[in-house]
């Protein structure tokens, strides 16, 4: 038997991979041996999830410090992903980046950085580099609420607009940037509303249904492919479990309701795929995964000796 | 007894008494008013003065900064604060263009009153984009003034003179200071711009640091101890303007200086300091450290050879006094809780 050939068991495979990767993160961390702070995507997995099984291995994506899910999604290689966050050359960014510093550039994930709302612009240059290229790859762009407050996100959806350029911008709203309510930001909820008068397609998925953002991004990755669409806008509501930064919870600061958390926890993604999926072939994925995992914090764990010269390498292109 | 202080007390002691005492001073940034304070620095703010002058902001520091400037000029005293210096890097144009130009370019009809506080980041990974100390950027700048205390003392103090001030300054704090203890006076007092601090006598070797490097001087001195070299460690406070003289008197004496940036030392305030000293006919020997000239890695094999220390420093005193003497490496082992610095002045 294959795994992987439904799109149910596809989903199952990365959202169980992303959730259970975090969760040992959480239990590994009071050991300090990840030096790294860690922005958990602990009930967000489902964004990454949905819009990345609706892309091709040559589509491009671009996001933020919270980028683990988008990570995993796209790449799969969490070898190079733990080795990151341990700071370990065989790290994806050789252990300069950490945790907020995710790359695979053959795979597609262009960088992930730590300043609120600097991969857009990006994204939006590599959408003009692809349509002057004439390729028929499409770029992602993934960021937080908070990255809509930046002047900067503003002038790349106007840019984006201008240029009708083959780029997906996925805003993943959850409600907070650190502990910092949305409302208490913006005067209005809905950022669709806003983005639309820039002049592009704009979706709100308020409810966190993993097929309904699949299905969506399925359909508009076809058509911008064909290039004269031009960009486009999804806003999917979601909710972070953990605190803004670590691997704890964060009910006892106050500034939001338990509540709130749990109704996303009754509506947990992970959850409802497992229930849909076949249960043999879910345990076989599990057991797949648990693997993978021992295997990538192993290797982590492995002594690797930096060349102390190694700290001036890679500064320019020689 | 002496009154005991940590640094973030201080900074918000400071600004609670003058918000008391000026109703014209607000203070907003992104977290002033969440569940952590800005690391306790604004605890109890919101609730004593209220959200009209204690507020929250999108994450527009661009925009935020022009808005404190416009409120300036309209008779307000903003305070804007940056829990990262590095997020005020989109801040620069404002700064710039604006703040550091409106007296000047319009004649002096101008006062522009804002306090833009930058912390700095340090340690456990926070890597490349999380970690900068970009003072020698605003050091470039005329129309700025900067302070870098290192101590509670000077952080209430500094933080009582920059509210004050009828001119734009950066307050640059450094997170790891934020673990210091030392007296601090309940009432009110400022500590003037230009004016460095020794802060311990010494005859051999001058070190002087900026910022957190205060704490790894005040270390080495004790590490030097060790072979009979009597450092003198002097925290220079402000940035701009610099006191030159209160170093000159010192190198006068030990003829040895040695400047810990708490950055990348190109252009840095060390080659300042230094160059100063040259053109004033100086005689004397100089090292410069700071940050490797590389962006900060996160790993931590990588980024114990980025960041200058105690150690460090001390070794380099030593193979400066003695340079025919084969290398020599401290012995002791000293705690953090050794260093912190006391008082009182
Ligand atoms: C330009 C800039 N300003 C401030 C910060 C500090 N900061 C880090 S994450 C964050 C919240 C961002 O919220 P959001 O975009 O909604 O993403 P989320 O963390 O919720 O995934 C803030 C304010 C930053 N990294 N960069
Ligand atoms: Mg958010």
């Amino acid at each position: 038997m294959t795994i992987g050939s439904t799109l149910i068991e596809r989903f199952y495979r990365s959202l169980y991979l992303i959730r259970r990767t975090e969760e040992e993160i959480v239990k590994i961390y009071p050991t300090d041996k990840i030096k790294s702070p860690v922005h958990l995507s602990i009930g967000q997995e489902f964004v990454s999830v949905g819009v990345i099984e609706a892309l091709r291995c040559d589509d491009i994506v671009f996001g933020t410090y919270r980028g683990h899910a988008m990570y995993l999604a796209k790449t799969g290689n969490l070898r190079k992903m733990i080795s990151e966050l341990y700071g370990k050359i065989t790290g994806c960014s050789k252990g300069k980046g950490g945790s907020m510093h995710l790359v695979d550039v053959d795979k597609g994930v262009m960088g992930t950085s730590a300043i609120v709302g600097t991969t857009i612009p990006l994204s939006v240059g590599y959408a003009l580099g692809l349509k002057y290229k004439k390729s028929d790859s499409v770029v992602v762009s993934f960021f937080g609420d908070g990255a809509v407050d930046e002047g900067v996100f503003h002038e790349s959806m106007n840019f984006a607009a201008l240029k009708k350029l083959p780029i997906l911008f996925v805003c993943e709203n959850n409600k907070y940037a650190i502990h910092s309510y949305h409302i208490n930001r913006h005067d209005s909820d809905n950022i669709c509303e806003r983005v639309k008068h820039y002049g592009m397609q704009v979706e709100r998925i308020e409810d966190g249904d993993i097929f309904k953002i699949y299905n969506f991004t399925k359909n508009v990755i076809d058509s911008l492919r064909e290039r004269d669409l031009g960009p486009v806008f999804l806003e999917c509501v979601t909710c972070r479990w953990k605190e803004h930064v670590g691997p704890n919870d964060d009910f006892h600061l106050g500034y939001r309701d338990k509540e709130e958390v749990e109704w996303w926890k009754a509506n947990d993604q992970l959850n409802k795929i497992r229930m849909m999926a076949d249960d043999k072939t879910a345990k076989l994925i599990e057991s797949v995964v648990e693997h993978e995992i021992a295997d990538a914090f192993n290797f982590a764990e492995e002594n690797t000796v930096y060349n102390e010269k190694e700290i001036y390498e890679d500064l320019f292109k020689e | 007894m002496e009154r005991i202080l940590s640094y973030p007390e201080a900074i918000r002691e400071a600004t609670e008494q003058e918000m008391l005492r000026d109703s014209s001073v607000v203070i907003f940034g992104q977290g002033v008013d969440d569940p952590k304070r800005i690391l306790g620095t604004t605890k109890g703010l919101l609730e004593r003065f209220g959200s009209e002058r204690v507020f929250d902001t999108p994450l527009s520091e661009d925009g935020i900064t022009g808005v404190a400037i416009g409120a300036a000029l309209a008779g307000l005293r903003p305070i804007n604060t940056h829990i990262r210096m590095d997020f005020m890097l989109l801040a620069m144009n404002q700064i710039i263009n604006m703040a550091a130009k409106m007296r000047y370019m319009f004649g002096g009809v101008y006062r522009v009153p804002i306090v833009i506080r930058a912390l700095i980041g340090k340690s456990w990974g926070q890597g490349a984009q999380h970690s900068q100390s970009i003072y020698p950027l605003f050091m470039n700048i005329p129309g700025l003034k900067i302070f870098v205390p290192s101590t509670p003392y000077d952080a209430k103090g500094c933080m009582i003179t920059s509210i004050r001030d009828d001119n734009p300054v950066i307050f640059i704090e450094h997170r790891l200071l934020y673990y210091q203890k030392g007296y601090v006076p309940e009432k009110s007092y400022s500590v003037p711009f230009g004016k460095a601090r020794i802060l311990d006598k010494g005859k051999d070797v001058t070190l002087v640091g900026i910022s957190q490097m205060v704490i790894e001087c005040l270390r080495a001195k004790k590490y030097l101890q060790e072979v009979n070299i009597d450092a003198e460690v002097i925290d220079m406070v402000s940035l701009s303007p610099l006191d030159i003289d209160t170093v000159k008197n010192s190198v006068m004496k030990t003829e040895k200086l040695i400047i810990v940036d708490n950055a990348w030392t190109v252009c840095g305030a060390g080659s300042e300091i230094i160059t100063r000293l040259i053109e004033m006919d100086v005689k004397m020997q100089v090292r410069r450290m700071g940050f490797a000239f590389v962006p900060c890695p996160t790993a931590p094999a990588l980024e114990q050879h980025f960041y200058p220390d105690a150690k460090k420093i001390a070794m380099n005193a030593f193979n400066m006094l003695n340079p025919n003497k084969k290398e020599w490496q401290p012995n002791l082992e000293l705690s953090i809780e050794e260093i912190e610095f006391k008082g009182p002045f």
